[in-house]
């Protein structure tokens, strides 16, 4: 019972992981872009979460109101300010411009916030569960699941069902030629991110709720999201969710096993899955 | 006659290599303008200056009456300009249709649902209505080269700029492509067709410029072209060469 329990509530925290790696995944799959600063910015979501719930008294869910829109708007701005002047035919200049935006994230928050662990007080939220059949699940895990289950879903109908989503397929597929079709890349491109972030600003508000944390551990949530996009295979957002569930999953039996090599666990199926599979085990069918 | 398009001394050059030599023209509204010239005289380029994908040296592009030189591609198109490619580059991982539907929601800015009717419409005028949820990738070059066309109009352009489109057409096809486009001319579409398959042009335009080395070197009707001892010269040049 034991190990059915530590796989479901892996399988739960994969949601968690999915989330972090969504927007990763997004940005990637419409401009090639690697965004080093991703884990910080989920703990910048986080914070704005803290600010909101602090300063107006809101449920940290609630407080998603103004951090989803606030992210976006950050995502889009810092596209078109800093990003966009970045991107061309050589993939380092965004890596090192990204990877400069996190120091800068980081030491930003430092200085508002300090270095003091923090929380979102969520309530009752944190402690309710579910018991069936000798399973307890914590009701806060299930809706991060259900979120993210939701999100990339609806993710997937916007990019094959909307002209938003046919939009940054298009720029995906020949930069050029969606140009000459009326499609400012600039303008897509800030989308992309802006939505990307608005992911991320979900991500942090739960991640937020569901740990303490403080201004250093974006650098980990980078990593577990980086590891789900690629366990999952490149530019896939269900093989993300996929991914997140095999990293999550892989965590939670290697700590029970025993405690000490819960993330260890997590980063040695990664490696096993990138040297057998590199592709990702749901690589894009790409031509 | 109203102007649609004015090259005013429009020069290009990548190196040694000049790809438009103070080219001046124009094209009034309705018109269907053929061009013509040897590989490599700088036809598509000249597109490529039209269109926006590459930037001039010296002169300026007027289209509709306004200075269109400084105008990135995009805006260009929204505001009527598109073009087919001589090699087709479709959205190999999207369908024909989504193909066409970029176009139209983008590039002429109508709702998904004007959106759908409209590549509906234009699809069944270009044969592919069958192969709309076939993936770009897939088509045959043929099939590929009707994307380009269906794409072009998709976008609802009032300038249409079309790269050698007859090229490995079948006579039988030729003669329905050149039906399609006397039926874009119709709608009152003005027309820029760069085309080796001189008789086709001759089908439907009602100019022709001849390009060589970048440089504009005869304008005029169809029949006093095809009677300048230059071109012949150029023309004849060209055939040895196939
Ligand atoms: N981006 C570029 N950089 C360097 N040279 C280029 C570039 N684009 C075109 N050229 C050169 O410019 C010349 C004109 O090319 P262009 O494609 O415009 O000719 P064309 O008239 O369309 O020929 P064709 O009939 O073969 O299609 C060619 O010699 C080509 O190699
Ligand atoms: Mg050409």
């Amino acid at each position: 019972m034991d190990w059915v329990n530590a796989i479901l509530q892996g399988t739960l925290l994969g949601g968690l992981y999915a989330l972090f790696a969504a927007g990763l995944s997004l940005i990637f799959g419409v401009m090639r872009l690697v965004n080093i600063a991703h884990g910080d910015l989920i703990v910048l979501a986080a914070y704005l979460g803290l600010t909101a719930s602090t300063a107006l008294g809101l449920h940290p869910l609630v407080a998603l109101v103004l951090v989803v829109p606030a992210m976006f708007a950050i995502g889009y701005v810092l596209q078109r300010g800093i990003l966009n002047r970045t991107m061309g035919d050589d993939i380092l200049p965004p890596l090192l411009v990204t990877f400069g935006l996190s120091i800068i994230i980081q030491n930003g928050l430092l200085t508002v916030y300090t270095a003091d662990p923090q929380k979102l007080q969520a309530g009752n939220l944190e402690t309710a569960s579910l018991s069936a059949g000798g399973l307890t699940v914590g009701v806060l895990p299930l809706i991060v699941f259900i979120t993210a289950v939701a999100i990339i879903g609806a993710l997937q109908w916007m990019f094959y069902h909307t002209a938003l989503g046919r939009a940054f397929r298009a720029t995906s597929d020949r930069q050029d030629i969606a140009q000459l079709m009326g499609l400012n890349r600039a303008h897509v491109f800030g989308l992309a991110m802006g939505l990307s972030l608005a992911v991320t600003a979900v991500a942090g508000i739960f991640l937020g709720i569901r740990t303490s944390f403080d201004p250093a551990v974006g650098g980990s949530r980078l990593i577990f999201g980086f590891e789900a996009v690629i366990i999952g295979g490149l530019g896939n957002l269900w093989g993300t969710l996929a991914g997140g569930i095999v990293l999550g999953v892989s965590q939670a039996l290697g700590g029970q096993i025993h405690p000490s090599l819960q993330i260890l666990s997590g980063h040695i199926v990664f490696l096993v899955i990138l040297a057998v599979r590199p592709r990702g085990l749901f690589p894009k069918m790409e031509g | 006659m109203t102007e649609i398009l004015r090259l005013d001394d429009l020069s290009k050059a990548y190196g040694a290599v000049t790809v438009a030599d103070s080219q001046s023209w124009h094209l009034s509204a309705g018109e269907a303008l053929g061009v013509i010239g040897p590989n490599g005289a700088g036809k598509t380029s000249m597109f490529n200056l039209v269109t926006g994908t590459v930037s001039p040296d010296s002169g300026r592009i007027f289209f509709g009456g306004q200075d269109v030189t400084s105008w990135p591609a995009p805006r260009r198109c929204r505001s009527g300009m598109a073009r087919s490619f001589q090699v087709p580059q479709p959205f190999g991982g999207m369908t024909v249709f989504e193909n066409a539907m970029v176009a139209a929601t983008q590039g002429a800015g109508l709702s998904s649902r004007d959106a759908e009717a409209l590549c509906l419409d234009i699809l069944d005028r270009t044969g592919l209505l069958h192969r709309s949820n076939t993936l770009a990738k897939g088509l045959t070059l043929l099939e590929r080269k009707r994307l380009e066309l269906t794409r072009a109009l998709c976008a609802k352009p009032k300038l249409l700029l079309l790269d050698e489109i007859a090229g490995g057409l079948t006579e039988s096809e030729c003669v329905s492509l050149i039906q399609t486009i006397k039926d874009i001319r119709e709608t009152g579409v003005s027309i820029v067709w760069i085309e080796h398959v001189v008789h086709a042009l001759l089908a439907v335009v009602d100019r022709l410029i001849v390009i060589d080395f970048g440089k504009k070197i005869a304008d005029g009707t169809p029949h006093e072209i095809m009677n300048s001892r230059e071109v012949r010269e150029i023309y004849l040049g060209i055939e040895a060469d196939a």
